[in-house]
């Protein structure tokens, strides 16, 4: 069964009926289209035996269920740069939208940076659309991103600067770019999103006025959600792009729950049949059926074992700066101290001042004891839960796996 | 040797019409002169249906309602002529800078290239099309017959046949026979010339002779004798005899385009128009020399506004970075009467678009607009090689450098010319020691790393940083935080566990010396929905200022 068929003629209206063997073209002689099942029969009906044909008959044991027609392809799915996620999921789906979703320091942006290094690492170019401007440049050179491979957009609150003396009025930009911007926002007309300064405009006043009050919480998620839009639309407009990342990780839920179905819709609509790869980082799913495969991240390591811990080690000053990770490494405390160490010494040896980095400084107040767990100790092997949740792509049940992460030193 | 002859009949009116290509079908004459003495130059071929003839004042020609009348434009004019020899140089290297409406170009050895002499002829007439130019072409084999059929064909507006000749060898003297007498002389002659021209033209009238086959026919000596070397010279011209040598000229490749304004814009809207206009000439010329570019200057002349403050209005913005932004260099030259306005627009790659560059200028302009009326638009155009790809079938997609430039103009627009780019890490220890830098995606591509160690590295606990910090009120213990209240965010809550402090100072010997104390620490954030959520965050306190501040969340 050829998923052309049944395009075709569900598209058409017309009442179809499958067979499960069809007879190959050319190996009878008449060329006439030949049509298959209950098409052809509501054509021709027998003329010898009228009151034999009962479709109900012939439906049960021939019909294929809607649910198993495989009538689009697998996307191709690439690696996140994570062995464990790639064999939880089979990797990223290209031409898809991924939603990443978990609470803060479940290691949403370490997925975030392994895939784009992956992504980089096989020569394609990336973008982020920061809706927070909350990416750490040095965590994203220690991933092992290539640098010039991605196109970082750190949405903000600061518009950009006019110059509202001149006398000059600023004509509408030409509407082909942002013209895939489709949905309506109130009596906003189409194609062109809310904005503080076309809502004052319409109230009749200034927009130099209009962002004289001081903006709340709410007004600056709404310019920054605003900002990302705009921008991803252009971003899948212009294409060529191997993987587009959405960080709304630090965006208020409120503000990103109010994201129109009809954007994701559109977003999915436009990354479709393309290599490009929407990865959605956020608290909560958000783009709901639109995504293809959704990921629930979360520490491994629950808050209730971390108390235990905290209050076991509450008498005892020196064990309070393990963390959960580390009792079990105690042994290897001392190498990597020894480690770090040796890094301090080759950042001092770059030149760039005694006392960068310097943690046994002489002047030091309060020397920390050899005990003292280091950066890597307290996050080394930071044990990340990842369970999947969604996945439209071959309908694995839930399942769910960890990996760890390292540190990286970038300070 | 065949030589091509690319002559523009009407060259004032001709460069006001590719100026303004909207006045192709109506009556069009050219105005010289200080008003009120303004009189007519030039007029094309409507015009002269109507009565309009060179030399009448502008209050006689203003009598018609339906004609337009333009001031003479030297910077059009010296476009158009750019625009002409451009057109030449396509076709070959040698090539005579004649007069303004004038270029010869040697044809020798362009048949193997271009095909026979007519199929050139007809590609030369189509280029020049192509610039705006309504030119007449002649093949002739010497330099001078080639000017004169190219005279004595029809003027603009005839079909493309009319328009082009190609003389045999050896028959020059039978086609140029029949032209009259007056393409001996070009169009504009000025001063002691135009005298003696107008006088031979006379003396030849009374004695009857009105074509080149009858002045070629007098006797040579009796010629001599009666207008000297002179008459001699006009007899071998009409007999298509003349031979010289070409003297081929190195025009410097500028590409410059410019409008002067009758009345100032003070929209950008139409100013969008007129730029449209300009970059289309200029990418026309660009493709004809196979050229494109890479750095547009855009100058406009604004009108002397009184009550402005000129020094106060420093419209252009100096950029923050090096000068491979885009939008590098904004310079507002202020002169006597009035100010100029300039904006330089860099791209990364040689490009060749001109409604790509209409619609960067755009968003460069409702950034920076000039601030005051425009006058005088002057758009010029750095020549670069065009860039050369060669794509293959398995290389990782790449964004088109045409497409991306404008994507990020217009997302520059939106959030910040420095908020989007590409990442560049700085020499320093500094937390924020970074800098944006222009993304251009032309990196070739690396071969894949599937190494596993390259994989595993790649999973390094990843900080979000707070931009600004968050400040943080903290509770010591000890020396050590135990309870953190921060307001923003919602980051507040007893520290479960903690791990430092690591210091780091650097810049001590300059005024902005930093100097912090790191801490890591755990906190069971109560703010949170889910209150079991522990979040890792990144603690520092400011040892020069003195203050707490929470930088940014392990993530």
């Amino acid at each position: 069964m050829s998923s052309a068929v049944v395009s075709t003629s569900a598209a058409q209206g017309r009442p179809f009926f499958f067979d499960d063997e069809i007879e190959p073209e050319g190996s009878s002689g008449d060329s006439r289209p030949r049509l298959s099942g209950r098409a052809q029969l509501d054509q021709h009906p027998p003329e010898n035996h009228p009151q034999s044909w009962i479709p109900s008959k012939i439906l049960p044991s021939t019909v294929t269920p809607a649910s198993r027609l495989e009538i689009r392809p697998a996307p191709e799915m690439v690696s996140s740069g994570i062995p464990a996620i790639d064999a939880l999921t089979g990797g990223l789906p290209r031409g898809c939208l991924t939603e990443i979703c978990g609470p803060s320091s479940s290691g949403r942006t370490t997925f975030l940076l392994a895939a784009l290094a992956a992504a980089t690492r096989r020569g394609e170019f990336c973008t982020v659309v920061d809706a927070s401007d909350a990416l750490d440049p040095h965590s994203v050179a220690s991933a092992g991103v290539a640098l010039d491979r991605l196109l970082w957009v750190r949405c903000g609150d600061n518009p950009p600067q006019r110059h509202p003396s001149t006398p000059l009025r600023a004509c509408p930009e030409p509407a082909e770019g942002a013209g895939s911007v489709t949905e309506k926002h109130g009596n906003q007309k189409e194609g062109c999103p809310i904005s503080r300064a076309s809502f004052a405009r319409e109230a009749g006043i200034s927009s130099q006025a209009a962002f004289e009050f001081a903006p709340t919480e709410s007004h600056k998620s709404e310019r920054r959600l605003e900002q990302v839009l705009r921008a991803t639309d252009l971003l899948l407009e212009s294409g060529g792009f191997g993987l587009i990342v959405l960080d709304l990780a630090d965006l208020p839920l409120q503000a990103a729950r109010r994201i129109p179905l009809t954007t994701w819709f559109r977003f999915r609509r436009a990354i479709e049949h393309t290599p490009t790869i929407l990865l959605a980082i956020e608290q909560q799913p958000i783009a709901g059926s639109c995504s293809s495969l959704l990921l629930q991240l979360g520490a491994q390591n629950s808050s209730e074992e971390t108390m235990r811990w905290a209050q076991s080690n509450s008498s005892r000053e020196a064990a309070v700066w393990e963390s959960p990770a580390q009792q079990c490494r105690v042994s290897m405390k001392k190498e990597n101290e020894s480690r770090r160490d040796g890094t301090v010494q080759a950042k001092r040896s770059e030149g760039d001042g005694p006392a960068l980095g310097d943690v046994t400084d002489a002047n030091y107040d309060d020397p920390p004891s050899i005990d003292t767990p280091t950066h890597a100790h307290l996050l080394t092997e930071l044990n990340i839960n990842a369970e999947l949740i969604r996945s439209r792509l071959n309908r694995k049940p839930a399942r769910s796996v960890t990996f760890a992460t390292k540190t990286a030193w970038a300070g | 040797m065949p030589f091509a002859c690319i002559y523009v009949p009407n060259f004032p009116v001709a460069a006001a019409l590719r100026a303004e290509p909207e006045l192709q079908a109506r009556a069009v004459a050219i105005l010289e002169g200080n008003p009120p003495l303004e009189k007519i130059i030039a007029v094309n071929e409507d015009a002269r249906r109507m009565g309009i003839a060179p030399a009448m004042t502008k209050a006689q020609a203003e009598l018609c309602s339906d004609l337009a009348l333009r001031p003479r434009s030297p910077l059009q004019e010296s476009a158009a002529h750019a625009a002409l020899l451009d057109c030449a140089q396509s076709f070959s290297p040698c090539v005579e800078d004649t007069a303004c409406d004038t270029a010869l170009l040697d044809l020798a050895g362009m048949e193997s290239l271009f095909g026979s002499l007519s199929e050139i002829s007809c590609a030369i007439h189509q280029r020049a099309t192509t610039l705006g130019l309504e030119a007449n072409i002649a093949i002739a084999s010497n330099p001078d017959a080639a000017v004169l059929a190219t005279r004595g064909l029809c003027g603009a507006g005839a079909p493309a046949r009319a328009c082009v000749a190609v003389i045999p060898a050896g028959k020059e003297a039978e086609y140029l026979g029949l032209l009259p007498i007056e393409v001996l002389f070009p169009d504009r002659l000025e001063g002691e010339e135009q005298k003696e021209a107008t006088r031979l033209l006379e003396t030849l009238d009374r004695w009857g002779i009105r074509s080149l086959r009858a002045l070629a026919a007098l006797p040579e000596v009796a010629l001599s004798e009666r207008l000297g070397q002179e008459g001699l010279r006009l007899q071998k011209l009409a007999r298509g005899a003349a031979s010289r040598t070409l003297v081929p000229i190195e025009a410097p490749l500028l590409f410059e385009e410019a409008v002067e304004l009758e009345h100032p814009i003070v929209l950008l809207e139409p100013l969008a128009f007129l730029l449209n206009r300009l970059l289309e000439q200029l990418c026309a010329r660009l493709a004809t020399r196979a050229l494109a570019t890479q750095e547009l200057r855009l100058t406009l002349e604004l009108a002397n506004l009184t009550g402005i403050d000129e020094e106060s209005e420093n419209v252009g913005i100096p950029s923050e970075s090096d000068g491979s932004s885009e939008i590098s260099t904004a310079s507002q030259i202020i002169s006597s009467r009035q100010t100029k306005f300039a904006r330089i627009l860099h791209l990364p790659q040689p490009m060749l678009d001109a409604k790509i560059f209409l619609k960067l200028l755009q968003l460069d302009l409702n950034a920076n607009p000039p601030g005051a009326p425009i006058v005088k638009i002057h758009l010029a155009a750095e020549p670069a090689r065009p860039r050369s790809a060669q794509g293959g079938l398995f290389l990782p997609p790449m964004p088109e450098p045409e497409k991306l430039e404008l994507t990020l103009a217009r997302i520059a627009a939106m959030v910040g010319e420095q908020k989007v780019g590409a990442l560049e890490l700085l020499d320093t220890h500094h937390p924020a020691g970074f800098r944006m830098q222009r993304f251009v995606a032309q990196a070739p591509p690396e071969k894949p790393q599937k190494t596993a160690t390259s994989t595993e590295e790649s999973i390094v606990t990843a900080l979000r940083r707070f931009r600004p910090p968050l400040r943080a009120h903290v509770t010591l213990e000890n020396g050590q935080p135990a309870h953190l209240v921060c307001k923003k965010k919602d980051v507040q809550g007893d520290v479960l566990w903690k791990a430092g402090p690591w210091r780091f100072s650097g810049d001590w010997w300059e005024r902005e010396a930093w100097s912090r104390d790191e801490w890591d620490i755990a906190l069971q954030n109560s703010a949170l929905q889910n209150g079991e959520t522990i979040a890792l965050y990144r603690l520092v306190h400011d040892l020069l200022g003195g203050g707490w501040f929470v930088e940014g969340t392990y993530d």
